[in-house]
């Protein structure tokens, strides 16, 4: 490839449009940029962590269209027109999201390094099966990975969060 | 990790996704982006242009056509594991997609892109090797169907042409086929450490039809064809599917790394295969 072909491409820019906690961020961006990078160093959302960097281990775990994925291994480019929501979008207002109050209501974080990622990947598999088992809750928390290896507080939360959840669709007295 | 400079296009049609090709040779398709991201992020590979196929309709989707399902080289593998159809008609496919990596990895993922990678551990080569589903390959030269078994060469090897994609598979419909995957993932990975898909046709007690299909224990996914022959034609009982289970990885050059030796392998294999049979009846 000619030094001037490698010049083009460097400098390629595609214009997206995400919708990003419930704001749509327009930009033009270089496709090599990661969603990962896009939230954390273009728009400062740090609330996203970034582990591994090799998919493996879910911490930068987001909502894209309501579904979780990794944001270390998806182009921002990819996510032009989709809803991405990030632990900063996860509480409404200044009340916390369910899966929030049961982290801390059953201390399911030591350091909290994978914390973003586990609450997200939590919110997410609640919208997908609002009941989970024990065994699915566990099944689908291989998606992180803690290194303070505190999973049993963190299916201990996510069933409550699922509890917390019903509760709201059907409040008391309803 | 900042990837290195690529050019970036997501062709909106076939016929542009075969043109952007001929015009950027050198380009890589971009799927799920499960598998060639973290290539590029470890540099075992540095294309120079991405083609993004998420715009291409023509790849989406799936089908009821007659005696086939088509699933569209898009489908991701989440949907896969629970298309009502996919159940039904070719339930080893939902079976193998289910045990696909993470919740993430299978929201992401493909089809396409799985079998277009070849990892020789990947889930979705042995059942649908076991299905024996065709791929339907498209390029600027024209479009071709050849099967699974065809298109695996070996590690991340394919009989593609660097220019083609998969536009979708085909499975015969195996309804009322009694099937199963068994996977042994290893700890870390989560890849196969050793892979059973197996798909068996009854018909008044006797197997008419045995398909069983291994990935995770050689260069490739394979068929198991003297396993296979032992059960074709047999009122099954525990010695036959035991005498079936011996023979699994015969003729294969079987694996062996620091996890799972190629003795232990063999081993595992036999007994999933087993199990596995054992389970269906
Ligand atoms: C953490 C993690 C765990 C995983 N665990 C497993 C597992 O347990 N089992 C398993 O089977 N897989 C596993 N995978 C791999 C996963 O299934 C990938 O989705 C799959 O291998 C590639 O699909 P993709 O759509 O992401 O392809 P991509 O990454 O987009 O592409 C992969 C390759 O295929 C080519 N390609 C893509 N689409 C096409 C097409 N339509 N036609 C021709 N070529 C194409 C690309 O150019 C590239 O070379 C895992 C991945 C990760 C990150
Ligand atoms: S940082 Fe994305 S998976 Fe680890
Ligand atoms: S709380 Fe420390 S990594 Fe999970």
């Amino acid at each position: 490839m000619t030094e001037e072909a490698t010049a083009t491409q460097v400098r390629q820019e595609i214009p997206i449009t995400v919708h990003i906690n419930g704001a749509a961020q327009s930009t033009a961006i270089a496709p090599n940029v990661l969603l990962s990078e896009f939230l954390r160093d273009h728009l400062a959302l740090t609330g996203t962590h970034v582990g591994c960097d090799t998919s493996q281990c879910g911490a930068c775990t987001v909502l894209v269209d309501g579904r979780v994925v990794k944001s270390c291994t998806i182009l921002a480019v990819q996510a032009d027109g989709m809803s991405v929501t990030t632990v900063e979008g996860l509480r409404a207002g200044s009340v916390l999201h369910p899966v929030q109050e049961a982290f801390r209501a059953h201390h399911a974080l030591q350091c909290g390094f994978c914390t973003p990622g586990a609450l997200m990947l939590a919110a997410g598999l609640l919208m997908d099966n609002p009941h989970p088992t024990r065994s699915e809750i566990r099944e689908g928390l291989d998606g992180i990975v803690c290194r303070c290896t505190g999973y049993e507080n963190i299916v201990e939360a996510v069933a409550d969060a699922a509890e917390r959840l019903a509760e709201e669709v059907r409040p008391h007295g309803a | 990790m900042t990837l290195a400079a690529f050019a970036y296009q997501r062709p909106r049609s076939l016929a542009e996704a075969v043109e952007a090709m001929a015009e950027a040779p050198d380009a890589r398709w971009l799927s799920g982006g499960m598998s060639l991201l973290p290539m590029m992020k470890l540099e075992l590979a540095a294309p120079p242009a991405l083609l993004d196929l998420s715009g291409v309709e023509d790849l989406r989707g799936i089908r009821d056509e007659g005696d086939f399902l088509h699933i569209g080289a898009m489908t991701r593998h989440v949907e896969l594991a629970r298309d009502p159809a996919v159940r039904r008609d070719a339930h080893l496919a939902s079976l193998a997609a289910e045990r696909i990596g993470d919740p993430q990895v299978r929201n992401r993922g493909t089809v396409g892109g799985s079998l277009a990678h070849a990892d020789p551990a990947a889930d979705l080569p042995a059942a649908l090797l076991a299905l024996d589903a065709e791929v339907e390959a498209v390029s600027a030269r024209g479009r071709r169907a050849l099967s699974v078994q065809d298109l695996l060469l070996g590690p991340m090897m394919t009989a593609l042409e660097p220019d083609e994609l998969i536009v979708a598979i085909r499975i015969p419909k195996h309804t009322g086929h009694r099937q199963a995957y068994t996977k042994v993932p290893h700890p870390a990975s989560g890849y196969a450490v050793v892979g059973v898909a197996v798909a068996i046709h009854e018909e008044g007690g006797r197997v008419r039809q045995a398909a069983i299909a291994v990935t995770g224990v050689a260069l490739k996914a394979f068929r198991a064809a003297r396993a296979e022959a032992v059960l074709a034609g047999q009122a099954v009982d525990q010695e036959v599917l035991a005498e079936a289970a011996g023979l699994v990885c015969d003729g294969q050059d079987v694996l062996g790394d620091v996890y799972a030796s190629a003795a232990y392998r063999r081993q595992l294999a036999q007994v999933v295969t087993r199990r596995t049979l054992e389970g269906l009846r």
